[in-house]
């Protein structure tokens, strides 16, 4: 069975009819979908490939509540594959200015109040990015979760009204900040629609929840995200995504150190 | 009577001699002991209030239930407004807004690169204004180990040792890496005018003394502060005036659910420390009260010492007529009077000590090198009121204590047989 499925995942053909076969399922009844339930890791396959792409820019806006009110912060991203990423703060007046520069496994934030250049670096990795709910550390954990992760079938369970997959991720590697994850997966999407991240002892320390999913260019994107620090004791951050553009140009001299002080 | 007595033990010094350096000596260590205790004590309420809790101290709700983490996203806001409030309210305390910190200090090379970079704990407090009290609450000028205080916004004093660390130069321009009120992560340029030495070692392994506007900038707290402090005039800390004064001000009406009113808290009240000193208090007084008994012990057996090697003596005044209980009363008497010149003596020399201990005191600072507690590392001695007695009495009514117990003997001897004693 196994070997089945990864033969299905090297033939696009094959998996097209396999979707077919699924969506045939669905329509049949949810215990004949069970039984032929795919994989874990090509289910975890498809959710990287959806995650994941070539060049893009993203207008986006957090809107972080915090214990005493929410206040937005507003950056523009330019994106290369999942290795190289480039942002720059628009707002509020005081964040403006504000550039973050990824480049493999290395992350430095410029700030022109002081004409800094920092390496976040230690234990600053695990603050907080402009107060929000995200910390550097999950900025610059591997996006292909396939590379650090085990998957497992934990389900199925309806999340935004939609069929999902149940998955449960064991890291593989020890360096990865959430030992554990559980995602639900739209079967037909392959969008995470839900997550929960724990600690090595089990206790839940973030969740992700996907208020809504749009299709853009042709793409299924998660456009309204509310990431919550499980430990804040707080309302979360909502993540919104303004504008994207797929396989954008984006000049190479962007992701180099010397473009965070222009 | 007693003038009697005096010339006896002057007289017959293997009498006097040896209990009267007892007392003295057990009364000289127990009033040093008790000054050494209290000035460990005293220095760590006063270094306590000093650095970070006042005599008392106005915080948000909120930021009291996790002061421990200083959550400055909880801090007070109108801050000024409130200070002024109490200020007027309460013109007897003198009150200061102060914002404590955490974060990195970063040192640029020629390139803007991180050169080095090393955790620091900040404390921001009005050091510019003409009529701020901080400098002198935090003795600024005479810690500065290099350099001046600071004169103008964006200039700081960093820790003798973090500066050496560091390798900072004097005018150098160094980064404070840190968190907003909002959770952000900020960074902030400063100027170092001058390196400092508290003398507590946890403050001065990595501390920053900022302008608290210089702070609120940095950290977007504008009109905010993490705390309100409020010293007592004199300098000491009084729990039974500051424990009204906060009932009091906690008494006023306010929002009942609302996080962010202001709540007061006496130094006692705060991170526990009022069971850390009871606690301390306790000890202390376990200590003297075990020393006391030990004293007894040695006076009595003193006395015992005295009473057998004056068998002879006593046996003739026994049997020339003189009542036992005269002669026990006499003994008594003479204890006394050994007691109260042994204690004089213990408790003169306790004290001279005891002061030069409170005006130079002992640098421990070797022992301190990890602590976290906020002590001085020079540790000195405290005279009291008390000073004056915890040795005194003892010293006294050990001696007659002893003096008592060993001359009871004096009511089993047997006047028929006292005739063979003396022929033995």
């Amino acid at each position: 069975m196994r070997n089945t499925w990864k033969m299905v995942y090297c033939q696009r053909s094959l998996v097209r009819a396999w979707l077919a076969a699924a969506a045939a399922a669905m329509m049949l009844g949810h215990s004949s979908l069970a039984a032929q339930a795919p994989s874990a890791d090509w289910i975890l396959g498809q959710v990287d490939g959806t995650r994941t792409s070539g060049n893009k820019i993203i207008l986006s806006e957090m809107i972080i509540h915090g214990r005493r009110g929410s206040r937005s912060v507003r950056a523009k991203s330019w994106i290369q594959g999942v290795e190289r990423s480039f942002s720059e703060y628009l707002d509020p007046p005081r964040e403006k200015g504000t550039k973050m520069l990824k480049l493999a496994g290395q992350l430095w934030i410029y700030s022109p109040a002081t004409d800094r250049t920092i390496l976040i670096s230690g234990h600053l990795l695990r603050q907080s990015v402009m107060g929000s709910d995200l910390s550097y550390e999950d900025m610059m954990e591997d996006p292909v979760l396939a590379n650090s992760y085990e998957a497992g079938l934990a389900g199925e369970e309806s999340v935004l009204e939609r069929p999902c997959w149940k998955l449960e991720l064991t890291a593989q590697k020890s360096e990865v900040s959430y030992p554990r994850r559980m995602l639900w997966v739209d079967k037909e999407r392959f969008v995470v629609l839900k997550e929960e991240r724990f600690a090595k002892s089990g206790k839940l320390l973030k969740t992700a929840e996907v208020k809504s999913v749009r299709r853009m260019q042709g793409r299924w994107i998660p456009d309204r995200v509310v990431f919550r620090d499980v430990l804040l004791n707080g309302q979360g951050t909502e993540f919104n995504i303004e504008s994207i553009e797929f396989d954008a140009s984006i000049p190479e001299y962007v992701f180099s150190k010397a473009s965070l002080r222009k | 009577m007693i003038k009697f007595l005096i010339k006896g033990l002057v007289r017959d010094r293997s009498r006097s001699l040896f209990p009267l350096l007892t007392v003295a000596i057990g009364v000289f260590l127990t009033v040093v002991f008790y000054c050494w205790m209290q000035g460990i004590v005293g220095d760590m309420l006063q270094t306590t209030a000093r650095f970070e809790a006042g005599h008392v101290k106005v915080m948000s709700r909120a930021y009291a239930r996790e002061a421990d983490q200083i959550p400055n996203d909880l801090a007070l806001l109108g801050a000024g407004k409130l200070l002024d409030e109490l200020r007027r309210d309460h013109p007897s305390l003198t009150w200061t807004s102060r914002i404590r910190f955490g974060g990195l200090l970063d040192v640029p090379d020629e390139k803007g690169e991180t050169k080095a970079q090393a955790p620091v704990a900040g404390l921001a407090v009005d050091l510019l204004s003409h009529s701020s009290s901080e400098p002198g609450i935090l003795n600024l000028a005479g810690g500065l180990v290099r350099g001046r205080l600071p004169r103008q916004r964006g200039e700081i004093l960093v820790s003798d040792d973090l500066a050496g660390r560091l390798g900072l130069e004097l005018g150098g321009t160094v980064t404070l890496i840190g968190s907003s009120m909002y959770g952000s992560l900020i960074t902030a340029n400063f100027t170092l005018a001058g390196t400092i030495r508290f003398g507590v070692q946890a403050i001065d392994r990595g501390m920053m003394v900022a302008d608290l506007e210089d702070v609120r900038l940095a950290l977007d707290m504008q009109d905010a502060a993490g705390e309100v402090l409020g010293f007592l005039h004199g300098g000491f800390y009084d729990d039974v005036q500051a424990g009204r004064l906060a009932g009091a001000f906690n008494a006023l009406p306010r929002k009942a659910d609302d996080p962010f009113s202001p709540v007061m808290e006496t130094l006692r009240q705060q991170s526990g420390l009022g069971d850390m000193v009871d606690m301390m208090n306790t000890v202390v007084g376990a200590l003297v009260a075990i020393f006391v008994l030990a004293m007894c012990v040695v006076l009595w057996n003193a006395g015992l010492m005295g009473n057998i090697r004056r068998y002879g003596e006593i046996g003739v005044r026994l049997a020339m007529g003189e009542a036992k209980g005269r002669v026990y009363r006499s003994m008594i008497a003479e204890s006394l009077i050994l007691g109260f010149i042994g204690s004089l003596i213990g408790t003169a020399l306790g004290l001279v000590l005891a002061y030069v201990l409170q005006a130079n005191g002992i640098n421990f600072g070797s022992l301190f090198e990890k602590a976290t507690l906020l002590m001085s590392t020079s540790m000195r001695a405290r005279v009291t009121p008390v000073s004056f007695v915890i040795g005194f009495v003892p010293g006294l009514l050990a001696t007659a204590a002893g003096a008592s117990i060993a001359g009871l003997g004096l009511f089993k001897r047997q006047t028929s047989r006292l005739l063979k004693e003396l022929e033995a």
